[in-house]
């Protein structure tokens, strides 16, 4: 009884969804685009604050930086604050417990010649430790030897750009010759690559001497410039940066002000993730918001549609359709037209999502979360009001929902 | 009685609520319908002949009286029980033919047959056997909004038909159609009454039409005017213009 009930509800639902198939698709087309733009951006927060999550995860966790002047920001002189020492490195190294590795950098810019190609890049002096502390990996090549990073040689190691942009044509890079501005080195590895920061600045456009190279050649002096503190496992960075400070100052004869600042990868790392957190959240709004839009779009068409259709109603009910019949009637054209609607809307999203994330660079996350919360909510909708407007003119006299047309 | 009535009106009468105001459409009515009988119920706009239809129908209830459907007392039933009365015995005949548009015309008139829960063959062979008594039987695949007026009246009087109701409810049959195509109309419910015994009741204003009937009812200001039976004429039916002539 009930099975040929249900089962004729269907049959007239689908005749009806059949012979009415541009009201049949608008109804869907509310329920896809509602459902397809709240995943898509819901799973871009998603993917974006993945990504920031990974960049960071890329400069080296548990890693600090010491920088000489007070850090960023405006009024805080960078420059004219004094350099570090190499022999600072030494004394970190002897006196702080904790350390993995450490590592004195010094940075400049110069143009690279390979042939007849031209690149501009960041040019760093350090040690092997260096690599370390950057979570830097070898792809090919070698690291330098303790006699070129003791005392120098004409050695260098490239990163992916470097190496994509000048020797690209030429196989391997290893044991090549690279003029670095007026000074040729032989490039002895290639890291693998790390991608971009969140700041859009790329980690790989870099090229690595041995420090006392670069102090010689490049800079001209032996100022270190950063120094590159990566933390061994399981420990509490405040105490680390508080002994670096004490043994900075004391070293940079400083007793109240001070002159050099450390950064900590671990808050920076919270810092972006929380700002991508409220990103996220601010998408989630947005999405929430057209989601409701979507919803009212999914139930104006319904209630024009169910007024449009009373006078059908009455010929159903004039020509023996009980009262009931045409409510399951109704109510099976919803739920299929709404979950019809809800699924197309989620396949949309993950091929909108996908692509993307694709096009802007970001890792594409699937979550299964919110593809249900958009399917129900609007598939929700749109039974709730395929439903309740129909009850109302199933209970109509025969004869008024026909002369209601 | 030997014989039970089809249709029986005690007294009723029917009230409209329009807002704070009330009209009394039917000022109290009696009569009774026997089965075979064609009976066409005329009167001026407002004279209570479409209520009439619309109670016998169960479309609408009673306010006052008493109503028995083949001894039936119908002001008794629920909602539930008047429409199942309604889709066991009732055929209905609307003037703006009531199809679904976009529905073929065989769909058209299996529908009341879904609602009876009647399997795909068996209610398939009925609608058929509808369409072809009506003439329609080559237009069954057609969409009804593509079918002229005439010939959606006709759809219409099939799907009545496949109910094989025990009485056919015609109002206004023949309001939105030429005269040409009223005539038509109204030759296939005459014969639908003399060769199947159904019993049909019509409500029109024209007296053209209700001249095919075999009883008039004449309805004034709700109350009943007049109630003669008729002998129809029938124009292109040499033998009933014969028999009528007097």
């Amino acid at each position: 009884m009930f099975l040929s009930m249900f089962g004729n509800a269907l049959i007239l639902a689908l005749q009806e969804i059949r012979h009415n198939i541009l009201r049949s698709v608008l109804t869907t087309l509310g329920i896809i685009i509602g459902v397809a733009a709240v995943i898509t951006m819901v799973t871009l927060g998603r993917s974006a604050t993945q990504q920031v999550t990974e960049q960071v995860a890329s400069l080296g966790s548990n890693l600090l930086m010491l920088n000489r002047g007070q850090g960023f920001g405006p009024g805080r002189d960078r420059v004219s604050a004094p350099a570090f020492k190499l022999e600072d490195v030494d004394a970190i190294r002897r006196e702080v417990a904790g350390i993995q590795a450490i590592a004195p950098l010094s940075s400049s810019n110069a143009t690279l010649v390979v042939g007849n190609n031209n690149w501009s890049s960041s040019i760093r002096g350090s040690t092997n430790e260096f690599i370390v502390a950057g979570n830097w990996t070898l792809g090919e090549g070698r690291e330098f030897t303790e006699d070129e990073e003791t005392r120098g040689g004409n050695v260098c190691i490239i990163g992916r750009t470097v190496n994509s942009e000048l020797f690209a044509s030429q196989g391997s890079a290893l044991g090549k010759t690279l003029r670095v501005g007026r000074y040729a080195c032989t490039v002895i590895g290639v890291f693998k690559g790390k991608g971009q920061t969140s700041f859009g600045q790329d980690q790989d456009d870099v090229v690595l001497m041995p420090f006392p190279t670069f102090a010689q050649r490049m800079a001209g002096s032996r100022d270190v410039h950063q120094i590159y503190v990566s933390l061994e496992d399981g420990i509490d960075s405040e105490h680390v940066k508080s002994r670096l400070t004490t043994l900075m100052k004391e070293r940079r004869n400083q007793t109240s002000s001070q002159n050099f600042s450390i950064m900590d990868t671990a808050e920076l790392s919270d810092a972006l993730t929380n700002t991508s957190r409220t990103m996220t959240r601010l998408l989630g709004a947005v999405a929430g918001v057209s989601l409701l839009v979507g919803g009212i779009g999914i139930m104006n068409i319904m209630l024009v549609s169910v007024t449009e259709r009373t006078r059908e109603i009455g010929i159903r009910l004039s020509i023996g359709a009980l009262e009931h019949e045409v409510l399951w009637q109704f109510l099976v054209e919803a739920v299929v037209l709404s979950s019809l609607g809800g699924l197309l809307g989620v396949t949309l999203s993950v091929g909108l999502s996908f692509g993307l994330s694709l096009l802007m660079g970001m890792p594409y996350v699937f979550d299964p979360g919110i593809s249900l919360l958009a399917f129900a909510f609007s598939a929700l909708i749109g039974v709730l009001f395929g439903y309740f407007p129909a009850r109302r003119a199933a209970r109509l006299n025969p004869i008024d929902a026909l002369r209601s047309a | 009685m030997n014989r039970q009535s089809l249709i029986e009106f005690r007294q009723v009468t029917k009230t409209y609520a329009q807002g704070n105001t009330s009209y009394q459409a039917l000022k109290g009515v009696d009569f009774s319908i026997m089965p075979g009988e064609f009976v066409a119920v005329m009167g001026p706009s407002g004279s209570g002949k479409s209520t009439v239809m619309n109670l016998i129908g169960c479309l609408d209830v009673i306010t006052s009286g008493e109503y028995f459907f083949q001894g039936v007392p119908v002001s008794q039933l629920d909602r539930q029980q008047r429409a199942r009365l309604r889709r066991q015995h009732v055929g209905f005949v609307f003037q703006g033919f009531n199809l679904l548009a976009r529905t073929t015309a065989l769909k058209n008139v299996e529908l009341p047959l879904i609602y009876r829960g009647m399997g795909k063959r068996e209610r398939q062979l009925q609608a058929l056997e509808a369409l072809d008594k009506v003439g329609l039987l080559p237009w069954a695949q057609h969409r009804s909004e593509e079918l002229s007026g005439g010939q959606q009246q006709r759809v219409a009087i099939a799907r009545a038909l496949a109910m094989q109701p025990a009485i056919l409810l015609a109002d206004e049959p023949t309001g939105n159609l030429d005269s040409q195509r009223s005539m038509e109309i109204m030759e296939l419910l005459y014969s639908l009454n003399r060769e199947q015994n159904l019993s049909i009741m019509m409500v029109t204003h024209e007296a053209d039409m209700a001249a095919y009937a075999s009883r008039i009812m004449h309805f004034v200001d709700g109350r009943m005017d007049s109630d003669q039976p008729n002998q129809p004429v029938l124009a292109s039916h040499p033998a009933a213009e014969n028999a009528s002539c007097s």
